[in-house]
């Protein structure tokens, strides 16, 4: 499956949108006269009618009919709550709103960033995506900016406005709930999985917008903005959703866009390490966002927004979707999916998360933190200026998408990277340091708070180069694991790698060997290895490279053991999630203090979910669903076992590779 | 379907006037032989063969069937489209009510619909160059024991190739352009059942294969020869067995030689005022034979009954012998029913010989009528409810926009001032006035059949629900036209092939909650493809829905499109009707609602009915015939 090209991609031109809004009037720009392009076979209609259309439908009808059979009420009442939901749920998009927005997010826009950088010819497909079939928006998220940010573009290019997928948290908030409702946006629960009524009302409200080609349809496959500025794994509700029209055929095709929306600098960026070591991230309110305003005052750089090339559904599923379950039933009934149709939702997921990742825009910046972090507590600003140049080479070998000027200047680009994000690092007598304040005066503990907070943040940077390094960077790490270079061992190694880091990274299933491959081609092609018919091995030109990347990866590498070492030690009874992430933080912490560990972060919570999860899919920890919520155990032993593997203590079981 | 035959039952059947017209009726738009059937054809009789040759033939279509039909496109040799020397549109022959006629709007909706034009022309060749045939291969042993049966053969290379095609369009193209690698090495044409008997036996006895031949209208590429056949292929030509056997008055019912064409049959039983009712599209040339092995449907099917509804008894000889029931009941429960185990086994299990069917009086009264819909969707809605209500008229068809602006193109001139002017002021009415879009409004054609004050009540009641779908009574002479095309429509095919242009129509079954997608998206998935497989010119891609039943409709597709730069139009062509076709099943169409199988669409069987399904049919097939002495390669 050739999912991905590996020769240079051809990626378009940028336009900054910002360039206009400053030179001309934003309350005309607000009131400008919008004709939106839109859906061919459309045929227009009020937010209210679609309402009345879901509710009035075969499918929501046919699910009230069923609970007030099995529930024994009446009909009506059920029909009642659905009304209740379809409220609570429904936008009302009203061209004075987006107006409003449209001046309010100009002045605003305009403060924040220096820059909002679009491909153009992106913008262009997209208009003509829109016109043909209904169109599914898949941005990543990475901030609240994100969907706003979107709109905003859609509005200034005269695309039809999309109706935005939101978390309900935001009704929480006065006004501003109300008035992106407006916008488009419509809301979700974060979890109705038990609640069928709930389900239908939901499913078929984004189903009847899609097939009626109403707007395009927005929602982040994450489901939740990455606090790591790592692209999340998939969630697969939302997609199964807008891709059944399709299976039905009830339209003749839907396209999916892969949006990648990257940020010079992320608005949430510290109250995303605060919440990843533990300090609860505020809830979303009105006063909040007002006190959020001294913000307005800070620079935030340029956001790049690469909308990629729209993806027929149909396309993608063409020959692999067997039609005859879709055939035997009447379409209105709920249908569970059958396995190959739930297998299809998640690799079209997966091919859209890479999508984005191959088109998100890396700053300069992003290489100087990812040179940084590995040479703290401080660099000489010249060594640094010459490793980041140098990656900056490799990481364009490996397919990563560099915004870096011709005619700019290393020292130039990192200087400016540094002013940016003068809260992370500075220039101290030549040698670049992370900014951790306040440090020197501290308890202890206090200390490795104050280091953890900066480590976390720099690495929010560094984070966007891992997706693209991440195959040939799983090799390298893999050649310093295995016994021997055998083609076997590297690759045995390189898969029980790939399997533990599988929440962490965005791997395509399935296609173990292929990225292992990917990985070599890449490593060969910057000189790092040569293979052989039998084995891998480090040229003495490229043992720089094997070694940046496997220290690149080292921190989860790390964490991941410490993790483990956690479970495996301390876990003795079932726990909760709850339990888990305060223990294992703990534990981590102490061990920072005492110094027997440098692994900072280890104490992301990100990363200790996702290492717990590797080891349920691994396993090594039992998953229990218990009506008090979900519960943890771990098989002590297994887990001993992968840490051994780690420590290549025990050879990893080798995996089938039939065409090595 | 019971109650409507109930009704019709009480009719004015059976006196000659009503028999005259109805002969009327059908000549309408059939204008058959002008040879009068000469033989008294409504007694039991013994075989024609018996005590000598072959009896002269006494239907519409001759032993030679290239002395009236075209060797290398559809019909009559003397009907044809043409563009005349003032390069206006003109339909030949008189046998047609189009016949004669001048079409001026036809040349325009060409050029515009596919990007033709009459500069660029190609042409067939003239003749069937007889050189190019591949030789005929028959054992002389089996043609000493064939002539001493007495029954009438031929090796002519032109009798062969006749019987080597149905009507696809790489049939056609291959008789204008190439030739056909397997063709028949002889034509037998027994005249009664005892013949096929002998026929068959004698195939048994030196290992032949039998190919079945009726009409040979098909359009599955069911009647070409298998190219690896090694055996000698015998086209089996039923046309000669052509009788009216008896008519049971008492019963409704008639049994009739299986070769009988469908003109015929109706001109025959209208004699005596009767009618089967059953009206294929290509009924003027299929034979009742082929409806059985096809399992075929009538336009009128609503008030008759497809084949399945008005087949009584079938006698078919196999090589295991002859099958049939023991008796002409209406219904019986003696295990699952044989017939359909040979109805729709396109020539692969034997011949039918004889066919005992339902007969009808001939209705007092037929109208036509047409309703305009302001968009598809609504006219499938109103033929939605129409069926719901189960007060179908004997024919309701709903035609795209692209459908009616084609049989537009095909109104010949106008006689007068005034009847132009009153079009005008229609169509002022219509777009103006009600605000329809010329360029979406759809049109339902109607027919209704029976005693006239029935046919007026039911007229009433139809339009009636066509009004709630917002659609406006359009006239008995726009439903007319529109039924008129779709026997002429299959001339057409002809006259765009001298224009670069090819195309075809295929059919489907679909649930009524499903007509509008399968529409839809079998229409764009042709322009999509077209688009793709680089057909310069945007293609006609259009379709209507043709016969409703209570669960769902049957959708006919008409597909063409300008070939001109394109090396190899047909491989092109079958790519996209092969695609066309898998968008049809992911739809939740069926594989085929009337025209069958036959080789074309042998890939998708078993997805269609199952392996368990397949192999059912398969040991049938085994057993009756064991050595695949009826090898089309049809179905299987």
């Amino acid at each position: 499956m050739p999912w991905k090209e590996l020769t240079s991609k051809k990626r378009d031109e940028f336009e900054d949108i910002l360039e206009e809004r400053r030179l001309s009037s934003d309350l005309r720009y607000a009131m400008k006269c919008y004709t939106p392009v839109i859906y061919k076979g459309l045929s227009p209609c009020k937010p209210n009618a679609i309402k009345s259309a879901v509710l009035h439908s075969e499918q929501v009808q046919y699910v009230i009919k069923q609970l007030a059979k099995e529930m024994g009420e009446s009909p009506d009442i059920i029909q009642e709550e659905a009304t209740e939901i379809l409220d609570e749920m429904g936008h009302r998009m009203q061209l004075g709103a987006v107006r409003f927005f449209a001046f309010t997010l100009s002045k605003i826009f305009k403060q924040l960033f220096q820059r909002v950088c679009v491909n153009e010819e992106g913008m262009q497909r997209l208009q003509h995506a829109i016109q043909e079939h209904p169109v599914v928006l898949l941005p990543s998220h990475r901030s609240y900016v994100d969907f706003l940010m979107l709109s905003y573009l859609l509005y200034t290019y005269d695309l039809a406005l999309p109706v935005i997928a939101a978390g309900i948290d935001f009704l929480g908030m006065k006004i501003v709930g109300e008035l992106l409702r407006r916008a488009g946006a419509f809301f979700m629960r974060r979890s109705f999985g038990g609640n069928k009524l709930y389900w239908a009302v939901f499913a078929e409200y984004v189903k009847t917008m899609l097939r009626s080609g109403y707007a395009p349809i927005e929602f982040f496959l994450e489901g939740t903005r990455s606090r790591t500025a790592k692209t999340l794994t998939p969630k697969f509700g939302l997609l199964s959703i807008v891709m059944e029209p399709f299976f039905k055929r009830e339209v003749f095709d839907t396209y999916l866009v892969p949006i990648s929306i990257s940020y010079e600098r992320i608005l949430e960026e510290s109250l995303y390490a605060y919440e990843l070591l533990g300090v609860p991230k505020p809830k979303e309110s009105t006063s909040g966002l007002l006190k959020a305003r001294r913000i307005l005052s800070d620079n935030f750089g340029t956001i790049h927004i690469y909308v990629g090339q729209p993806v027929s559904l149909r396309t993608l599923a063409s020959g692999r979707i067997n039609r005859c379950p879709y055939n035997l039933v009447p379409r209105h009934l709920p249908q569970k999916p059958s396995e190959d149709i739930q297998e299809f939702v998640s690799d079209v997921a997966y091919k859209m998360e890479l999508l984005q990742i191959e088109n998100m825009v890396l700053s300069p910046w992003v290489l100087v933190a990812a040179v940084l972090l590995q040479n703290l507590p401080a660099m000489e600003f010249e060594l640094l200026i010459e490793k980041t140049l140098w990656l900056k080479g490799l990481t364009q070998t490996f397919g990563g998408f560099i915004e870096w000027p011709d005619n700019l200047c290393a020292k130039k680009a990192v200087l400016s990277g540094l002013t940016l994000h003068s809260n992370i690092a500075g220039l101290v007598d030549g040698h670049v340091v992370l900014n951790d304040k306040g440090v020197e005066d501290g308890a202890v503990g206090e200390i490795v708070f104050r280091h953890a907070l900066a480590v976390l943040m720099c690495a929010t940077y560094r984070n966007q180069l891992l997706n693209v390094f991440v195959r040939p960077a799983l090799v390298a790490v893999a050649l310093q694991m295995a016994p021997s270079f055998r083609k076997e061992e590297v690759y045995s190694c390189f898969n029980f790698l790939r399997d533990v880091f599988s929440n962490e990274f965005i791997f395509f299933p399935g296609i173990s060997l292929k990225d292992f491959e990917e990985g070599c081609f890449l490593l060969t092609k910057c000189d790092a290895i040569q293979t052989s018919q039998q084995e891998i091995y480090p040229t003495d030109k490229g043992s720089g490279t094997v070694s940046f990347l496997s220290a690149m990866f080292r921190p989860f590498v790390e964490g991941y053991q410490l993790i483990f070492r956690y479970l495996s030690k301390e876990m003795k009874e079932a726990f909760t999630e709850k339990q888990f992430i305060p223990g294992v933080r703990n534990f981590v912490f102490q061990l920072l203090e005492k110094g027997s560990t440098q692994c900072y972060e280890a104490l992301s919570s990100d990363m200790q979910k996702n290492a717990l999860s590797a080891l349920v899919q691994l396993g090594a920890v039992k998953k229990k669903k218990m009506p008090s919520g979900v519960t943890y155990s771990v098989n002590q032993e297994a887990v001993s076992k992968i840490l051994d593997m780690f420590d290549a203590r025990i050879p990893v079981q080798k995996p089938v590779a039939a065409r090595l | 379907m019971a109650a409507a035959a109930g009704e019709a039952a009480g009719g004015g059947g059976g006196s000659p006037s009503s028999a005259r017209r109805r002969l009327r009726i059908i000549s309408g738009h059939l204008r058959g032989s002008p040879r009068a059937p000469g033989r008294g054809a409504l007694s039991p009789s013994p075989c024609k063969a018996q005590g000598g040759s072959a009896g002269p033939a006494s239907g519409s279509i001759p032993k030679k069937r290239q002395e009236l039909l075209k060797w290398n496109g559809w019909g009559y040799n003397d009907s044809k489209f043409i563009f005349n020397k003032k390069g206006q549109a003109e339909f030949t022959g008189k046998r047609y009510r189009l016949g004669g006629m001048v079409l001026p709007t036809f040349k325009e909706w060409i050029e515009k619909t596919f990007g033709a034009s009459l500069e660029h022309k190609t042409t067939s060749r003239a003749s069937l160059n007889v050189n190019d045939v591949p030789p005929s291969i028959v054992n002389e042993e089996f043609l000493q024991d064939l002539r001493a049966t007495k029954i009438s053969y031929s090796q002519d290379a032109e009798d062969r190739v006749f019987r080597a095609h149905g009507h696809c369009l790489h049939e056609i193209f291959v008789l204008r352009e190439g030739m056909f690698k397997r063709i028949p090495d002889i034509v037998v044409w027994p005249v009664c059942h005892e013949d096929v008997v002998k026929i068959v036996e004698l195939a048994c006895k030196h290992n032949l294969c039998i190919i079945p031949f009726g009409g040979g209208t098909s359009v599955s590429s069911a009647l070409e020869c298998p190219e690896e056949e090694k055996r000698t292929i015998v086209s089996l030509d039923t046309s000669q067995m052509n009788r009216i056997l008896w008519i049971d008055e008492k019963n409704l019912t008639a049994c009739v030689e299986a070769g009988i064409v469908g003109q015929d049959l109706e001109k025959q039983l209208a004699e005596s005022g009767f009618c089967t009712g059953h009206e294929p599209d290509s009924m003027e040339f299929s034979s009742l034979g082929g409806w059985v092995a096809t399992r075929a449907s009538g336009m009128k099917k609503n008030i008759y009954g497809n084949i399945e509804d008005l087949v009584i008894h079938i006698k078919m000889v196999t090589p295991r012998g002859i099958v049939e029931k023991n008796c002409q009941v209406p219904r019986m429960s003696t295990g699952p029913d044989i017939h359909h185990f040979i109805m729709g086994s396109e020539g692969t299990l034997g011949v039918v010989t004889e066919v005992t069917i339902k007969i009808r009086p001939v209705p007092e009264y037929q109208k036509y009528g047409s309703v305009v819909f302001p968009n598809f969707e609504r006219g499938v809605a109103c033929l939605r409810e129409v069926a719901k209500q189960r007060c179908a008229p004997a024919s309701i068809r709903l035609v795209d926009n692209a459908q009616f602006q084609f049989g537009h193109a095909l109104k010949p001139q106008v006689a007068s001032i005034f009847t132009s002017f009153l079009d005008g002021l229609k169509k002022f009415y219509i777009t103006k006035f009600k605000g329809f879009d010329p360029n979406i409004l759809c049109v339902a054609t109607l027919l209704f059949e029976g005693d006239r004050e029935k046919v007026l009540q039911h007229e009433k009641q139809v339009y009636d629900i066509a009004t709630k779908f917002g659609g406006l009574a359009a006239g008995e002479d726009n439903g007319q036209r529109g039924y008129m095309l779709t026997f002429v429509i299959a001339y057409l095919r002809d006259l765009g092939l001298d224009y670069y242009v090819i195309g075809e129509s295929f059919e489907t079954s679909v649930p009524w909650d499903r007509v509008l997608d399968l529409c839809r998206n079998v229409k764009e998935r042709i322009v999509r493809e077209c688009k793709e497989k680089g057909v310069q010119f945007a293609p006609l891609s259009t379709c209507r829905v043709t016969q409703t039943y209570d669960a769902g409709a049957c959708v006919y597709f008409y597909f063409a499109f300008n070939y001109r730069g394109i090396s190899d139009p047909i491989h092109v062509y079958e790519q996209i009707e092969r695609a066309a076709r898998e968008e049809i099943l992911a739809n939740g169409g069926s594989l085929s609602h009337h025209h069958g199988v036959g080789k074309l669409r042998k890939r998708w069987m078993k997805e269609s009915i199952s392996d368990v399904g397949l192999g059912m049919l398969r040991s049938v097939k085994e057993y009756v015939d064991p050595n695949n002495i009826f090898g089309n390669k049809n179905l299987l």
